[in-house]
């Protein structure tokens, strides 16, 4: 014991001596890995075309991915204790289901938002309760969930669509903040982006999450009411899951069954791309809104230089194997240092 | 309580899973046929056996991986691939026997697998994301393959077209290939080894490991299997729907997954049989094909699948609660 305590004491010591390890230390952090990458891309598709780098067009991208990016915010929290759902899409299906069949029967915009919101927060807390109530795994109810939640679209609505909305209902999804060229969404997402780095780094309900990632057992043990927890992180998503509805139903005007296909996987990717640990209990809302806009930058640059939309997912899938594979690397690599140093010290 | 008034052995098998969902599907197709006599036909049993026969091949791939505690997303993406791959093959070798075909891909399946498997096992990657990130590298690949075209009936040849219909004692051989797949995997989960080596890991990693049992060898042959069989499904999909198209497959692993869990297979790992696996995936061909029947449109076949799903994740997990109550019961007492 008196000897590993020695030793932490000492390569404590050893870190805060050289300014190259600190440097080190910075460089391999994940969240700062993520920015140089990022920078890395804006420098190639800047390099590469003329239309990359102009202010219209870097907000104008911003309506393509801000939508997916604000579901990764509460999937934060679930993957955070653990957990995983791969229902968004669906509850997004629904819920945008139950906007266009209400717009169609005339209903004002406020109660469009009502609606959807209702729906998402009912169908993210059946999910909720679900899971926690027989204690069955996430991924197995959110998988019978996805079904169900689409499932109801596709019944009710068939080979429709619902495409007639009250006027100015396409602000949320089209419109600019008013005078400026920055989109609603846009702003929308950022400013969703620092409540959400805002509860999980500063508050309690943050920290409980990652005690919960850690070991739900112990966080159960120091009195941390576990259920009640991962049930509001899931209605938490639900109620998201309606915000993304209005905001994806303003921007296309358009409803069809199978609205948002595949956006599940997508969102979880920005996530563990963003450093969150699939395991949970690691993470941070900022590594998720660089990875987000990563991603969402990567798609624009590609699709100006006409990539097919086929190499982007190559580039997307093994962006994301490798966003856990180097983390892992770089640990090793970092442990290998430490062993060196503590082996040069003796030595010495 | 009435159930031990049962003999033992009655008891022992109303308590499996397997028996559990063979009385199910007894009481489910009881008013389908009463309300549409031709369902219990020959002919129409034969064509839901046809329908399902693919879908039971991927689900024992997943069924492996599951049992190991994992999951594998990306199997719609290699049967697309292995699809595609085989259809233009064809295409361009027509006399290139459908057989060897099949083998091919096989081949391809098993070295996608194999990748995914390394990934886990020595990257040590979870699987959920190691296969959330090749389903969009194998399906851009496939995309890469096919530069976007299709190949479509009259591309193909007749003898590759006619080989799953093509019947034997009146079975299609298309069946025949998932009897075999079914005795092999049976009998590689019941008697071999590494069969059993794969319930350990997925039981308790930590006793496996103690024991002797090489986990990262284990983890790299399920999803070495789980390849292999959706690189033999690709290629026999191809066939059957006489077409390979980019977006084959897209959410099978969905369909696979489900199949698994009607069967009693425990996402938590360790537990479930292949029986069970093939009788769920009968489980969700009869109910698929009743939906006419019960006059539901087909829309809502995504829902009553979802349903099902749940209602089976439910009636598991509420059974292994009270196995385990009985235990602590039992030892107590």
């Amino acid at each position: 014991m008196a000897e590993q305590k020695d030793f932490v004491a000492k390569s404590r010591l050893i870190d805060e001596m050289s300014l190259k390890n600190r440097m080190i230390e910075f460089f391999t952090k994940w969240e700062v890995l993520l920015v140089i990458i990022f920078i890395a891309v804006f420098v190639f598709f800047t390099i590469r075309t003329p239309f990359f780098l102009d202010i219209f067009n870097l907000m104008n991208a911003t309506f393509q991915f801000s939508e997916r990016s604000l579901m990764a915010l509460p999937m934060i929290f679930i993957i955070m204790c653990g957990d995983i759902d791969i229902s968004i899409a669906s509850i997004i299906a629904l819920c945008a289901y139950a906007v266009g069949s209400a717009a169609q029967a005339g209903a004002s915009i406020p109660s469009l938002m009502l609606i959807a919101l209702l729906v998402g927060t009912l169908a993210g807390l059946f999910n909720g309760l679900m899971i926690t109530s027989l204690n069955m795994p996430a991924i197995a109810v959110t998988l019978a969930t996805q079904s169900i939640y689409r499932g109801i679209a596709i019944g009710l609505l068939g080979d429709q669509a619902r495409t007639s909305f009250p006027s100015g209902y396409g602000f949320f999804g089209q419109e600019f903040i008013a005078g400026t060229i920055i989109p609603f969404v846009f702003v929308f997402y950022l400013v969703m982006v620092v409540i959400f780095a805002f509860v999980l780094h500063k508050t309690t309900y943050g920290r409980r999450l990652y005690a919960i990632g850690n070991s739900a057992e112990a966080a159960l043990f120091s009195g941390i009411n576990v259920k009640r927890t991962r049930i509001i992180n899931f209605t938490l998503t639900g109620f998201f899951c309606g915000l993304a509805a209005i905001l994806l139903s303003s921007r296309i005007l358009s409803v069809r069954s199978n609205i948002a296909t595949g956006w599940d996987l997508e969102i979880i990717t920005l996530v563990v791309l963003g450093g969150v640990a699939i395991t949970g209990g690691r993470g941070s809302v900022y590594g998720v809104f660089v990875g987000s806009l990563l991603v969402g930058y990567l798609k624009f640059g590609m699709g100006l230089l006409r990539f097919s939309g086929t190499l982007m997912t190559i580039v997307i899938g093994s962006l994301l194997i490798t966003a856990v594979l180097l983390p892992r690397l770089l640990d090793l690599y970092k442990a290998n240092r430490k062993l060196k140093i503590q082996a040069q010290r003796k030595e010495g | 309580m009435a159930e031990h008034m049962l003999p033992s052995f009655v008891r022992k098998a109303l308590a499996r899973r397997e028996s559990t969902l063979i009385i199910l599907l007894a009481v489910l197709l009881v008013p389908i046929s009463i309300r549409s006599p031709q369902f219990l036909s020959a002919s129409n049993i034969n064509r839901i056996l046809n329908d399902m026969a693919i879908l039971s091949m991927v689900a024992i791939g997943e069924f492996f991986v599951i049992l190991s505690n994992g999951i594998d997303l990306s199997v719609g993406s290699i049967i697309a691939f292995t699809g595609m791959a085989t259809g233009m093959i064809n295409e361009s070798y027509p006399v290139v026997h459908p057989v060897l075909l099949l083998l091919v891909g096989m081949s391809i399946g098993a070295v996608m697998g194999l990748f995914n498997g390394v990934l886990v096992a020595y990257g040590k990657i979870p699987p959920i994301i190691t296969t959330l990130g090749t389903v969009n590298i194998y399906r851009g690949l496939t995309f890469l393959l096919s530069k976007g075209t299709w190949v479509t009936a009259h591309e193909m040849s007749e003898s590759y077209i006619g080989f799953p219909r093509t019947t034997f004692l009146s079975i299609s051989l298309l069946l025949w290939i998932s009897f075999v797949v079914i005795a092999v995997f049976y009998y590689f989960s019941k008697f071999t080894r590494t069969g059993r080596e794969v319930y350990a890991i997925g039981g308790n990693p930590t006793a496996a490991k103690f024991v002797g049992v090489n986990e990262n060898r284990v983890r790299v042959v399920v999803f070495l299997i789980s390849g292999t069989l959706c690189g033999l499904a690709g290629a026999l999909w191809t066939a059957r729907y006489a077409s390979a198209v980019n977006e084959m497959a897209t959410g099978f692993e969905m369909q696979a997954v489900a199949a698994c869990v009607l069967g009693g297979v425990n996402f938590s790992g360790g537990a479930g049989g292949i029986m069970g696996v093939v009788l769920g995936t009968l489980f969700l061909g009869v109910v698929t094909n009743a939906l006419p029947v019960v006059y539901l449109s087909v829309f809502w076949q995504t829902f009553v699948q979802g349903l099902i799903i749940l209602i089976a994740l439910a009636l598991n997990t509420i059974s292994d609660q009270r196995k385990q109550t009985k235990l602590l019961a039992q030892r107590r007492g």
